[in-house]
Parts: C-alpha cells; structure tokens; sequence
C-alpha cells in the first residue's frame, strides 16, 4: 500500500467533480482528500487528490482518471519535487488560564491565533500532513472542540514539469 | 431557427440515415424539426430497443447510431442499452428530452436527473443549456463517439432550449478539444520491441477482441495471420474478425469457448491480445496469460492495458493502425510444427453431444443454418445457453457475427437485427435467441413490420430460461427456482397477429426442410425450434 498524491488539471465544466468522484467510488478507489480550485486560466479546475492503494490500483487510478473526457492532464505530486500544503483550522476548548499553553504551542508551529472566545480559540495552521498531525499530537491535552481541514494541494517544484495551457 | 432545428441540422451535418426513438412531450420539438430533414425516424415499442437498434445499425455500417427519446421514464428505459452500448464500445449518440430548465431539479412530472444516472455507462454526457451550444456540443458529442475507445454519448436538451431561437447555426468543421485526444498510432519503438519478440517466438498466438472489428481491421488481421502465419483465437465479441472456416483460427476462448482454443492461448510463448479487454469470461485466469510468455498487449484504450494483466509490450493505438505497421516489418518467424500441434489438438478436443432425438439439437441446428446462410449474412445472437451454441457452431465467412457480449443484455437480438438491415438492407439478418430473450423484445416485431424489412426470427424453445436453468443444474442439485416459462406465447399465433410467417421445427430430422424454406424469401419469419428442456452447453 502507498499512498500517492494526483495533481489534475481539468476543463472547468459543471459535473466535472462529480465525474471525477464518481468514478473513485464506482471503482472501488480510495480517496483520503480531494481539492478543487480554479486556475489562474478560468477554463480550468486544479484538483489535487491524495489517494492509496497499492501499485497496480495507483497504475489504473491514474489510467483511468486521464480517460476521463474532461482531464487535460495528470501528474503524480513525488514528495522529492514537490511541495504539499494543507490548512486546518482548530478550536480547542481553553480556559482563560490554559490560554498561554496553547499559544506557545502554536507559536512553536508558526500557527495564528485567528479567533479568541471565552472558552476558546481558533487556530489556524498551515503545513503538511506530518506538521499538522504532529500539532494535533501536542495538543493532546486540551479538548479539539472542532477541526476542519482543506486536504491537501500542492505544486511540482521549478519549470521543467508545468503544463502550459494553449 | 430554433435548437431543435439545430439538433436536426447536426444529424444531417453527420449524415445520420435513421434515428431511433420514441416521442414524448420533452422531446417534441425535436420530433417536429426532422419532419423537415432526409432523416428517417422509427419508432420503437420501448425505448431500451432504440439504444439496441441504433447499436445494430453501428456494428454494421460502422457510423454512429442515434437515438432520440423523452425525458424521465423515456430516458431511464434507455439506460439499459446505453450500458449495454458501453459494455461493447459501440458509439452511439443518445439525444434525451429534458423538463424546462427553469424547473431542473425540483422534481417536476417526468424529470430525471439523466445526465447523473448514465454516468457510469457514457463516454461522456452533456446537459445543454444554452441553445448556441447545441452546435458544438453535437459536433463533440460524434467525435468523442467515434474517436479512440468508441462509446455511447447522451446529449440532454431541455425543452426550452429546443425551443429556444439560435443566433447562428454554424456547424464546426473541426473539434477542438483541449482535454480529448486519443491516441491511434501505435509508438514505433513499442512495435519494434514487439517484432523482436515475435521473431524469437516459437508458438505465437493472436487473441482478436471486438476491437478489431470496432477498428475496421480484419483485412489486416487476415494479412498479418497469413504473412506470418501465426495462429489466431478469438474472444466473444472479436468472433468474425477473422474467418471462422480460416485454417489458422481456433475458435473462442474462455470458460464457455474451445478447449483448444484455450490450449492455444494456454501453451503459447507469444501472446498478442489485441482489442480485447481480458474480462473474466475470456480469461478466467489472467496470471496463466503472463505465466512463461511474452505478453503483447495492443489497444486503443490505455487504461484497458495492465487493468487485468500485466504485459510485457504495451501497445496504445488503433488496430488497423498497428496492424498495417507491423506488416510494413520483415520478419522471419517459423511456426509450422506449432500450427501442426494446434491442428491435432482441434481434431482431438472435440467435445461430443449426445442429442436427444425427440428434440432439435442445436449444433446440428445451427450448423445446417450457418452452411445455408449467405456468406456475406449477419447472424446475431441473443443472450443465454443460445448465445453459447451460436458462438461455438456458426461459421462466419464473409459475414458478421454480433451479440451483446460485455454486458449480457437478453432482447438484445431482435432490435440489433433489425438496426443491422437498416443499415444492410440488401444482407441476410437473421435473429437467434431463446424464448426467455424472444420475449424481452418481442415487441418490435411491430416495429420490424412498420419499417417493412424482413428479418428472421430464430428461437430456440426450451421452456425454460436455459442459461439459468443449467447453473441451478450444477450449482443447485437441480432445485429450480424462478426459470420455468409457461410455454406461452403461442408463436404461430403470434406470428399470425403481426403478419409474419411461421415454421416449426420439431426435431433435428425436419431441420433441413424448414431452413430451406426459411431462407428462400427475404420476409420476416419467426421460426420455433424445439429444443431438448434439460440440454446443456457444458458438453
């Protein structure tokens, strides 16, 4: 089992999510996230998926996804040539005395303080997969009243790989 | 000039000949435009049929079939063929009714979400809402049909698009797709790669899929057989694309196909799987494929090879293509003590039947049909213990051999036939089915009379819906469940309500008569065929 990330780039028709989706779940495909934004050329979508299974399954993901009438393009996001970013925002339940603690964690991971209630904070981080997981893992003492993450995107790193649109 | 005007338009654009279908509210506006077109309209008894036909016609003519149908119930009944269209790689484009567009998705009298339940079964579907795109939309809709991996297209069109006046009808003279472009040309270094190979093997082996046929290349696929002599077996749906009565084709493979066939693909050291998607009922084991040998595998879908097997050569393109590539090599391969083994071994492994008498059996039967049959006929086969025997006993020479083989779609006969003689109507069409299939698609035989085209109607009766009725046999000690049929519908009267003539067949003596009295006329004609209840396929 491995676990790949798909950096799509795709006509920006209506449905052209559901197309995608859709055939992860007829297939029997894993999805661990999916993003989707518009690029800076507005007939096109970025979808970054981050998916797992082993060789063979990956192989025919990949086929299978370029079949798809709407992909222009596939590329494989190799963690060497890339670089992955995900957003999470986190409200952890805090006392006015606990506050402190939970601040000098975040300034360790170069996190913001973005919301401050009475009870609570939200903070927002940005990083990769380990940084967040390791954030969560330090927060383990204080309460995760709620998170929300983007999944992941990413892009390959210098020209050599990009796809120029006509 | 309004959408509907434009859809039609598009029809003619690509020289549609026919367009199959049935009328509702929805789809009205189109059905008044192509009263003022060339394009002739037939009009099925349900709308799964139209898909069928339209595949039919596909097979035949190599176009691409149309169908035409209202929304909601029109469109859901559809869905059947269209998959079963997909399952083949058949192109078709489906043009559905939709509710006004205003009123999408508020569950409105006969609207269905189209667009979002076919979409496992398209190549691609489109959901018009702007009646200037109706154009392009047509334009793209036929050429990713027919392009690449053919395959059905649905176009939805709201009715007040169809309505709706357009500014300008300018049909494209070119698709400009930035995401579609399917590769047909096979990559030079691949071929090399695989006449090295082929000039190293000593029992090679051609496995013809129904992409051969899809691509148009059985001229090619002869030529390369015969230069080289190599030995070619045949899937389901690749039946016909080389001469059955070839000397150097071993019939078709898999659980329900020839065991030296089998043993062909089994023993070889070469194997070229062209067109061919290895499902499970061709290959019921895909390691014994790449065990001990050098796996070729051409197609014109990437995503088809290594889906079931890993090969050693992939090749991406189109088999005509790759095929007149290859033949432009010089290659000296010796398979003359291999393609003597492979004579014993069809001499051998015949399996034997023990007819009963009191019956027709159907090997002598389709024998004797096929012997007298034109050699340019088409026989089409339906679904069940009838498709099993038509593959093993009918010869095709010149002629073509078509049922619904990915999907395994019962009733498919009747329709494909009659879209067959549409598009051949100077050809023998003959329709072998069971009595269970004759049944999901007797309906049309109205529809066969309407268009006024003769085709026969084979059916093999057994009472029973056979294919199942032999697996609860094996699998279930004979504890039939939910496959008697009752012995209805009396065909001759049957035959008498639409007008078409009626031959019984009691038993294999009588056999010969009444296919001679079948074939002499060109008008439809429903012939009964009694068979043994309790007859199996697995000899």
């Amino acid at each position: 089992m491995h676990t790949k990330v798909f950096q799509l780039l795709v006509d920006n028709t209506s449905g052209v999510l559901s197309r995608i989706s859709g055939l992860f779940s007829r297939r029997g495909y894993n999805i661990d996230s999916i993003t989707a934004g518009v690029t800076a050329d507005e007939r096109f979508t970025r979808i970054t998926i981050v998916t797992h299974g082993d060789d063979d399954i990956l192989d025919q993901i990949e086929k299978q996804v370029a079949k798809l009438i709407d992909v222009r393009d596939i590329k494989v996001l190799k963690p060497e040539e890339s670089v992955y970013r995900e957003l999470a925002l986190i409200k952890v339940k805090c006392s006015p005395k606990e506050r402190q603690g939970v601040i000098s964690i975040a300034d360790i991971f170069r996190a913001n303080i973005i919301d401050v209630g009475k009870e609570s904070l939200i903070i927002e981080l940005i990083g990769d997969q380990e940084k967040i997981k390791a954030f969560l893992d330090l927060l383990d003492g204080f309460e995760i009243l709620e998170l929300a993450r983007t999944g992941m995107t990413g892009l390959i790193r210098g020209i050599d790989k990009v796809t120029y649109l006509d | 000039m309004i959408g509907a005007d434009a859809l039609v338009k598009a029809l003619s654009e690509e020289k549609v000949k026919y367009v199959f279908g049935y009328p509702g509210v929805a789809i009205c506006p189109f059905y008044n435009a192509i009263l003022n077109s060339d394009i002739e309209t037939v009009l099925v008894r349900t709308e799964q049929n139209a898909a069928h036909m339209a595949s039919g016609l596909a097979r035949i003519s190599g176009e691409v079939g149309v169908c035409a149908v209202t929304s909601g119930p029109g469109a859901t009944n559809l869905i059947t063929g269209i998959a079963t269209a997909f399952a083949d790689s058949i192109p078709l484009v489906c043009i559905t009714g939709q509710v006004n567009s205003s009123l999408l998705g508020s569950d409105v009298f006969q609207e269905a979400d189209i667009t979002g339940a076919v979409e496992s079964f398209v190549k691609y579907s489109y959901l018009v809402k702007d009646v200037n795109d109706i154009p392009r939309v047509m334009k793209e809709a036929f050429h990713i049909a027919k392009t690449g991996r053919k395959g059905p297209v649905l176009v939805d069109v709201p009715i007040d698009v169809q309505n709706a006046e357009i500014k300008k009808f300018q049909y494209p003279e070119e698709v400009n797709m930035r995401t579609y472009k399917p590769t047909v040309v096979g990559n030079f270094q691949q071929i090399k790669k695989m006449v090295k190979a082929l000039e190293k093997a000593k029992r090679p082996v051609i496995c013809a899929g129904g992409g051969v046929l899809l691509a148009d290349a059985q001229k090619e696929l002869k030529k390369f057989s015969e230069t080289f002599k190599i030995p070619v077996v045949s899937t389901m749906m690749g039946i016909g694309s080389m001469p059955t009565v070839h000397p150097l084709y071993y019939g078709m493979v898999g659980n329900n196909g020839k065991a030296y066939a089998n043993r062909a693909m089994n023993e070889s050291d070469l194997l070229i799987m062209v067109g061919a998607r290895v499902a499970d009922r061709a290959v019921n084991q895909p390691d014994l494929i790449t065990e001990n040998k050098v796996l070729i595998h051409i197609d014109v879908d990437p995503a088809e090879i290594g889906k079931n097997c890993g090969p050693t050569i992939p090749i991406v393109g189109d088999a005509k293509n790759i095929f007149e590539q290859l033949l432009s090599f010089e290659m000296s391969i010796d398979t003359k003590e291999w393609v003597k083994t492979l004579n014993e071994y069809k001499k051998k492994m015949v399996v034997k039947r023990n007819p009963n008498p009191k019956f027709t059996d159907p090997e002598a039967f389709i024998k004797l049909l096929s012997s007298k049959m034109k050699d340019d006929g088409i026989y089409v086969a339906d679904v069940g213990q009838n498709q099993i025997w038509s593959c093993a006993y009918h010869e095709v020479k010149k002629g073509r051999f078509m049922t619904s083989g990915g999907m395994g779609t019962m009733g498919y006969s009747i329709p494909a036939a009659l879209g067959a003689k549409l598009a051949a109507p100077k050809k023998q069409v003959i329709a072998v089915c069971g009595d269970g299939s004759f049944q999901m698609s007797m309906m049309e035989l109205a529809t066969i009379n309407q268009v006024k085209k003769g085709i026969k109607i084979i059916v093999l009766k057994n009472n029973y819906l056979g294919m199942v009725r032999e697996y609860q046999h094996f699998t279930y000690k004979d504890n039939y469940s939910v496959v008697a049929l009752n012995d209805y519908p009396n065909l001759k009267l049957l035959a008498e309500a639409y007008d078409m003539g009626y031959i019984k067949v009691e038993n294999t003596s009588k056999a010969e008569a009444a296919i001679d009295l079948l074939l002499k006329d060109d008008k439809s004609c429903i012939m009964e065929v009694m068979v043994d209840p309790m007859d199996i396929v697995k000899g």
